[in-house]
């Protein structure tokens, strides 16, 4: 396609199996320079196990690697790297305590005399960030002091600093707020017209039409169709993916009648993250909170949940004020929380999916309802996890099976205050539209939910009401069905007040 | 075990940290500690009409720094890739016979003797590594064992001290330049040695990785095994030191002077005091000189106040415990900043 060095990558009839469960079954793909090669499938189809295969993380029990046309077999990822292979694995694979250089370079930390040379690492490592326009990441900052979108920076940056010819990408925007999203968009280009072949795997329909030359799609480990991303539609590949129809919309919203009273009230509360917060969400209500990464989002629901509360004004949840000081005090009220971070704070790895799901159960509620366990089956049939049973080890799961289990757990308390963060991350097409039903649901039955997303779309297909939020404070509110022009224009603290 | 210390206290309701408190990390902490004990030390002798920091009492707590350095210093690897020692002190005693018994009075046996203690000492290295990671036994219970099959060697062929160390040898152990014995300038050397590759050589970096999160030190195409290997295999060698070491002070092997001693738990107390997360992955050789020095400091201050030996291992319990909920405050005080920016 372009001219330069157009590697081309061919796998054929990939299989794999973990413990005798076959993940792969028979996995065709075809790669070239200069090309963004998307793939597609529901959770635990296998994306990331293939991506993995071709690092070298996994050996394949069958089936070829060729690269430019000589059979390849890679015993370590070091073997793949040498091959011209990176990859951005979909969990983060960096050192929280070691500072961003000696991430980016784990592995290859160039050598001067004997030592590592820190300051061609820091130079170089600057040198990327720079060509990224993210000079706001130090090199020598420690990775635990970044925000999560910067962390997905220096992972991009990692990946680039092998001089891969071939860069796999397993959900990178997962973590990116809009704006971010975009400097992806353009670095994904760029790296394309310099020929590089771009394995691109996402959940997310709008990246993968904008940005993908062809789509690959699996299902249940075998390779379903591959075709230019010109000759499909998002309902074709819906159709190829889930085996049925989805119509792109979102679930009825709450009429005036369905709301009740005030269960979540803020009044002037604040803390050194946010500030002069007056909220109010009513119970039958989603609320969704909108905002730039940064602007206090996140701050807001860990606040109300008590991991960082507020300092000033009143938290009242069903009329009543309250003093939120832990996630214990919260959980006690009725207020869950779903966290953006699923590994760090959502669950619990090496115990099993039901141990997970009764977690908050088992450790706030008391008496006999916190050792019901009899429903488990049901909440996980409610989020549709795919997993291979009751028993399996959380961390053994796809990413989006763990999202679900973390939707699952806090179900299990039936809470009457729910906000979640960026609960769809990495969730495909059909378990999206589960959680969308399930957050409606509840709502319907008198939860009041306050929803926080970067996908606009969602939030605005979602929510009766959207609260934006610019630089820790509320920038305005917009009625339901706003259009993302008017939540961009708050958000980034241009237009005041009302805007219709 | 990896977010053991860092999740048992409650996210702490964050402040605004002053800038001032960004250089105020462990290994700083334990230095500023080190001078208060000195100064508290000082003033509590001073009333009794001594003096701590007199000629022989900094004598007496480089001494006991010495030993407990090296052993210490080698346990800071181990405990750096997210691994655990227990097996040194049992090795310390080996070695020290194997020392001893190989030089036998002669001088010239004094290189070979030396070489022989640290090539077993290595091979205890090695095992330990090899059974951690390709038998894949949890360090804790691997290490126990081989400390236990050193025991069974040691009763089995050993009553009391055996070999003999030539005169000459014996310098090393007793030589001083003014109050600074030789030998604890020596082990500073070893101390400079590993700082430098823990924190300057591709090496010690993939120890940190190692120890930060396996997982992603396998993704990153790093050779764990050979790694975690590596750190063993030195920590046994710093081990085999001190046994050379205290064979020369004392003139022959003994097989029990590292276990008397305590060196297996005092060690890890070393570094732990000195800031380096148990977990792996953070902390220092610089942090844990300091904790053998506070607690060799804290040993001589008890010894001139004469205080029975119960009182001194609740107040050293104390400052272990203390010294460690200080540093998991100040981590999810950092988490919680990288959080939400
Ligand atoms: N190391 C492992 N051991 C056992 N099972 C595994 C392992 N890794 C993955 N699996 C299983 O393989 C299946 C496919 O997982 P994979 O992560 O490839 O899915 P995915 O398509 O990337 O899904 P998602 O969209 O949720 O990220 C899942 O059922 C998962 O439970
Ligand atoms: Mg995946």
């Amino acid at each position: 396609m372009t001219p330069g060095i157009a590697t081309s990558v061919r796998l054929t009839g990939i299989t794999k199996s973990f413990l005798g469960v076959p993940v792969l079954r028979g996995v065709d793909l075809e790669l070239r320079g200069g090309e963004v090669h998307a793939v597609m499938g529901e959770n635990g189809a296998g994306k990331s196990t293939l991506l993995k295969v071709l690092a070298g993380v996994h050996r394949p029990d069958g089936g070829t690697i060729e690269v430019d046309g000589a059979e390849v077999s890679f015993a370590s990822p070091t073997d793949a790297q040498r091959a011209g292979i990176a990859i951005i694995h979909q969990e983060f694979t960096l050192l929280p305590h070691r500072s961003v250089a000696e991430n980016v370079y784990l592995g290859r930390e160039p050598v001067r005399r004997m030592q590592v040379d820190r300051r061609r690492m820091v130079a170089d490592t600057r040198e990327l960030l720079n060509w990224l326009g993210e000079d706001g990441i130090d090199p020598a900052d420690n990775v635990s002091s970044l925000s999560v979108a910067q962390r997905q920076v220096v992972e991009i940056v990692k990946a680039l600093s092998t001089d891969a010819r071939v860069l796999g990408m397993d959900e990178p925007t997962a973590a990116l707020a809009d704006h971010e999203v975009e400097l992806l968009y353009d670095l994904v280009r760029r790296l394309r017209e310099r020929g590089i072949a771009i394995l691109y795997v996402s959940h997310r329909m709008r990246e993968v039409f904008d940005l993908s030359d062809r789509i690959t799609v699996l299902k249940d480990g075998r390779f379903v169709t591959c075709a230019p991303t010109g000759e499909l539609t998002s309902e074709d590949l819906v159709r190829h993916m889930v085996g049925r129809d989805l119509g792109e919309y979102y679930p009825d919203r709450a009429v005036p009648d369905d709301l009740g009273r005030v269960r979540l009230a803020l009044r002037g509360a604040g803390n050194d993250r946010v500030r002069d917060l007056n909220i109010e969400v009513r119970a039958g209500e989603i609320v969704g909170l909108a905002g730039l990464q940064g602007s206090g989002r996140s701050a807001v629901a860990r606040a109300v949940f008590g991991v960082e509360p507020f300092t000033r004004g009143l938290l009242e949840v069903d009329g009543v004020a309250q003093r939120v000081t832990r996630p214990r005090t919260a959980v006690r009220l009725g207020i869950a929380l779903v966290t953006e971070d699923r590994k760090g704070d959502g669950l619990a790895l090496r115990q099993s999916v039901r141990d997970n799901t009764l977690l908050v159960r088992r450790a706030a509620l008391r008496g006999a309802r916190s050792r019901a366990r009899s429903d488990v089956p049901a909440l996980l049939d409610v989020v549709t996890v795919v997993a291979r049973g009751e028993h399996q080890e959380v961390r053994y799961l796809s990413g989006g099976n763990q999202q679900k289990v973390v939707l699952a757990k806090w179900l299990a308390v039936e809470p009457r205050v729910l906000v979640v963060d960026e609960p769809t991350r990495g969730i495909d097409v059909g378990a999206k539209r589960a959680v969308h039903e399930i957050l409606r649901d509840l709502a319907r039955r008198g939860v009041a939910v306050l929803m926080i997303s970067s996908e606009l779309p969602e939030l605005i297909g979602m929510s009766d009401r959207i609260l934006v939020m610019h630089d820790g404070a509320l920038a305005g509110e917009l009625p339901a069905g706003a259009s993302e022009g008017a939540v961009m224009a708050l958000a980034t603290g241009h237009g005041v007040g009302e805007v219709a | 075990m990896s977010t053991l210390q860092e999740n048992t206290l409650p996210v702490r309701q964050q402040a605004t940290r002053p800038a001032a408190q960004r250089w105020l990390t462990p290994v700083v902490i334990v230095y500023i500690a080190l001078v208060a004990l000195l100064v508290v030390g000082s003033v509590l002798v001073g009333l009794r009409g001594e003096v701590l920091l007199d000629q022989g009492g900094i004598l007496n707590i480089l001494t006991r720094a010495t030993a407990l350095g090296l052993v210490a210093i080698g346990q800071t690897m181990v405990i750096l890739t997210g691994s655990l020692d227990l097996s040194v002190a049992y090795l310390v005693g080996l070695t020290s016979l194997i020392a001893a018994e190989t030089m036998a009075g002669r001088d010239g046996m004094v290189v070979p003797g030396v070489l022989l203690a640290l090539a077993v000492a290595a091979g205890v290295g090695l095992v330990n590594g090899l059974v951690i990671t390709v038998l894949k036994a949890n360090a804790f219970i691997a290490t126990l064992g081989v400390a236990l099959i050193l025991r069974g060697y040691l009763e089995e062929n050993y009553t009391g001290p055996a070999g003999d160390v030539p005169r000459g040898f014996q310098h090393l152990g007793y030589d001083r330049i003014g109050p600074v014995p030789v030998a604890a300038l020596l082990m500073l050397a070893v101390a400079v040695l590993s700082w430098w590759y823990l924190s300057r050589t591709r090496s010690g970096y993939h120890m940190y990785a190692v120890g930060g999160d396996i997982e992603v030190a396998r993704l990153s195409g790093l050779p764990t095994r050979r790694i975690i290997v590596t750190a063993h295999v030195l920590c046994s060698v710093a081990a085999g030191l001190t046994g050379i070491y205290l064979a020369s002070r004392l003139g022959s092997g003994a097989p029990y002077v590292g276990t008397d001693a305590g060196y297996d738990l005092e060690s890890i107390a070393a570094v732990v005091l000195g800031g380096t997360l148990l977990a792996g992955g953070r902390g220092g050789v610089a942090g844990t000189i300091g904790g053998v020095l506070i607690l060799a400091t804290l040993d001589t201050i008890f010894d001139d106040l004469e205080v029975d030996p119960f009182f001194k291992d609740v107040v050293r319990g104390v400052v272990l415990v203390t010294a460690v909920a200080l540093y998991a405050r100040r981590m999810s005080a950092n988490r919680t900043r990288g959080r939400l920016t």
